[in-house]
């Protein structure tokens, strides 16, 4: 159902960025590559909106702005809504010949804040009503621009500064929502998950998501060294450990049908690949008190749940 | 001079009223939500698009926020649009109220005034919409269906005019018009659409300082709704007031344009002034109480007593040195409030009136008449007890208590 096309690091380079340097993101930032790395994918003329948040903020400091293609900004917990106006308006202004241009892609972009919880009533009803765009997560699992509090997207065991690692609790007590699963029910045409670390993976898949007439849901994994108390210069290898631990697994779900992607699916094919969540967690601070005698029950419940729900997915996959 | 248009007489409701002037002025999205008493608007509307009779995208939307934010990002794509709430939906958009003033987006909103929460309350006050006054809006508050019609009309213009770009809001009583049942003059399509005209686009500065329309345009890239900090926020809102001052000539035009064509006209567009030229006590009130305020005068004036009305037509921006040009020479001044500043000094007209007339040279005796809240009925009794009060207040030259309640148990 998709066109070919072939996503080389030539053909890459060679297209101007709609999302221009000089933005305001700190070293080692993901999600400011992930934005990048889906603008890539863009087919044509293409307008972005934000949801308020860290990508908003370093991107668009007035008077200046980072956006060389039109882009919107109005809340926190609405972006779902601010892509439904403008493509309701783009339809009928084309409608009534005061739209030129033959198609234009609307993408939104929202951290885990913005989806998981205050946006997930506009996101789950722009997708019901079949709005033709592509929303892009980027969970970099925790409201990072207000300085680190928890989110449904925050994993259990993290530390945040609302669900801080104390002498008692152990950070966050509880599960990682399945958003992308939440999206699947919505019986939406296209949901993916994506890592930065598989780039040409995660390209693909936001180009899948704009070909697909209606709504897509990408679900791009993002760490922030900053949150997650890690290396700037580690960033693009943790996520490809989030891969490797199965922790995130890369997969897309066309119509309602489950696939593993490239190297989720090595994996599944080959279980002696999957590493243990201890490599993952032990590169970053907000699970260091993990590795305390005192919260090790944490980590063996992390591995748990991960391997659980790895497991449903290799079910939803039709792999086992 | 332009002739008037022949005109069709319709039976509609307020709602109904309103829907219609919307649909004849070629609105491009509408993103609305129902509730209790705007309802009958979207479902109207929801029929015109069924039916083929508009060319209109209609978004129903899962909330009154995502309304407010559809309409917002539609008008910054460059369509034309419109949306209508009341108090529980209107509270909900209230954060993007701002937005929409703040992004200069021109959305016009149909407010079927209806109370707040709690306790529950479907019916009548101004709670709602004088709780969004300081948002950004331009706010005009109709005295009946036909005005409410004529000024969804007028607000298109008002809005979308190049020095303006303000969004707009139309209120109107709920129930009290928005259910009732009146006879509409409708202009034809033709003419509400010439006189509409099309969405116009102001040029502004884009990237490489290059002259681009101010939309969301792949040709003209201009981000819209960025984040500006302690140097520069100041100025945006500083143009925003700019903007609402300016407005007030602009709505006094578009309405004297109108009224040539319809017929129809509200005092200026401003404010309206009702048997006011010789009275000693006035009564100042908003919306449908209008009405009945006007039959009472007329019948103190058959029995010799010099009563009027100053009915607030646009209350966002407030025409202030019309209201204190009318009201200073007055002996006395009632302001009736159906709306609450709880632990203010009265209730929001009431603040406005006797603030603006702090300047004059001199000042009439000023009081406050909260009435109507959650829908309790205001009679002719109740609105002649009030002048009758005044003019005790005039022979006794003394103001004991300025706020008082109609028709409460205390």
């Amino acid at each position: 159902m998709f066109t070919e096309w072939k996503f080389t690091a030539k053909d890459i380079a060679e297209k101007p960025d709609l999302f221009m340097s000089g933005h305001r993101a700190c070293a080692g930032c993901v999600p400011a590559t992930v934005m990048r790395l889906v603008l890539k994918a863009a087919r044509g003329p293409t307008i972005v909106t934000n949801a308020t948040g860290c990508m908003e903020v370093v991107s668009s400091i007035y008077p200046y702005t980072s956006w060389a293609t039109p882009w919107i900004h109005t809340a926190f917990e609405n972006v779902a809504a601010n892509a439904s106006g403008i493509e309701a308006a783009l339809k009928i202004l084309k409608k009534k010949g005061r739209v030129k241009e033959e198609t234009v892609d609307v993408i939104a972009f929202a951290g885990d804040g913005g989806t998981y919880d205050i946006g997930i009533q506009a996101l789950s009803g722009a997708v019901e009503r079949g709005h033709d765009f592509l929303y892009v997560l980027y969970d970099n699992e925790a409201y990072m621009n207000t300085g680190i509090q928890r989110s449904g997207g925050t994993p259990l065991g993290a530390s945040t500064t609302t669900s801080p690692a104390g002498t008692v609790i152990p950070g966050k007590l509880q599960y990682k929502k399945p958003i992308a699963d939440i999206m699947v029910a919505h019986y939406m045409p296209y949901v993916a998950t994506a890592s930065p670390y598989f780039w040409r993976d995660l390209i693909t898949k936001a180009r899948r998501g704009l070909e697909v007439n209606g709504p897509a849901f990408l679900h791009a994994f993002a760490p922030c060294p900053r949150g997650w108390r890690s290396d700037p210069s580690k960033s693009v290898e943790i996520s490809r450990t989030a891969v490797e631990t199965c922790i995130f697994p890369l997969w897309e779900a066309v119509n309602g049908k489950y696939q593993l992607s490239g190297p989720s699916n090595a994996i599944a094919l080959n279980p002696g690949k999957k590493k243990p969540v201890e490599e993952y967690l032990t590169v970053q601070g907000r699970f260091k008190h993990l590795f305390t005698p005192k919260f090790k029950n944490i980590l063996t419940e992390i591995q748990r749940i991960t391997d659980e729900r790895w497991q449903n997915l290799l079910k939803k996959c039709e792999m086992r | 001079m332009k002739r008037i248009i022949k005109q069709e007489v319709l039976a509609f409701n307020g709602d109904e009223a309103v829907a219609y002037a919307a649909k004849q002025s070629d609105v491009d999205v509408v993103a609305a939500y129902p509730v209790t008493p705007q309802t009958i608007i979207v479902e109207k509307f929801s029929e015109y698009v069924a039916n083929g009779e508009v060319d209109t995208e209609f978004v129903c939307v899962e909330s009154e926020h995502s309304a407010m934010t559809a309409c917002v990002t539609a008008s910054a794509t460059g369509a034309r649009t419109f949306t209508a709430t009341a108090a529980p939906g209107l509270a909900l958009m209230h954060e993007m109220l701002y937005v929409a003033s703040g992004c200069r987006t021109p959305v016009i909103m149909a407010v079927a005034n209806r109370a707040l929460s709690a306790p529950l309350n479907i019916h009548c006050d101004h709670s709602d919409s004088m709780g969004q006054r300081d948002s950004g809006w331009i706010q005009i508050y109709a005295e009946n269906s036909q005005e409410a019609y004529d000024s969804v009309i007028q607000a298109f213009r008002t809005a979308e005019h190049p020095k303006i770009l303000l969004p707009e809001m139309v209120c109107l009583d709920g129930f009290t018009l928005s259910h009732t049942l009146e006879n509409v003059s409708v202009l034809p399509d033709n003419v509400v659409k010439d006189f509409v005209g099309a969405r116009q686009l102001p040029q502004v500065m884009g990237h490489e300082r290059r002259s681009v329309p101010f939309r969301l345009d792949p040709e003209n890239p201009v981000s819209i709704g960025p984040i500006a900090l302690p140097d520069y926020y100041f100025e945006f809102k500083r143009q925003q007031e700019e903007a609402m001052k300016n407005s007030l000539e602009v709505i006094r035009e578009i309405h004297e344009e109108y009224a040539k064509t319809s017929g129809r006209s509200y005092g200026d567009g401003l404010t309206e002034s009702y048997r006011l030229e010789d009275a000693e006590t006035a009564i100042v009130c908003l919306g449908s109480t209008a009405g009945t305020v006007k039959s009472v005068v007329d019948g103190l004036r058959t029995n010799g007593v010099n009563a009027g009305l100053l009915r607030i037509r646009t209350f966002r921006p407030l025409p202030v040195k019309e209201i204190a040009r009318t009201l200073e020479s007055l002996k006395a001044v009632a302001v009736m409030d159906r709306s609450m500043s709880f632990g203010g000094h009265g209730g929001p007209v009431f603040q406005e009136i006797r603030h603006l007339l702090y300047e004059a040279s001199e000042h009439p005796h000023v009081v406050n008449y909260i009435y109507g809240l959650g829908g309790r009925d205001t009679n002719p009794p109740q609105i002649q007890k009030i002048y009758e009060d005044r003019k005790r207040g005039i022979q006794t030259g003394k103001v004991e208590n300025p706020v008082r309640y109609v028709d409460l148990r205390e």
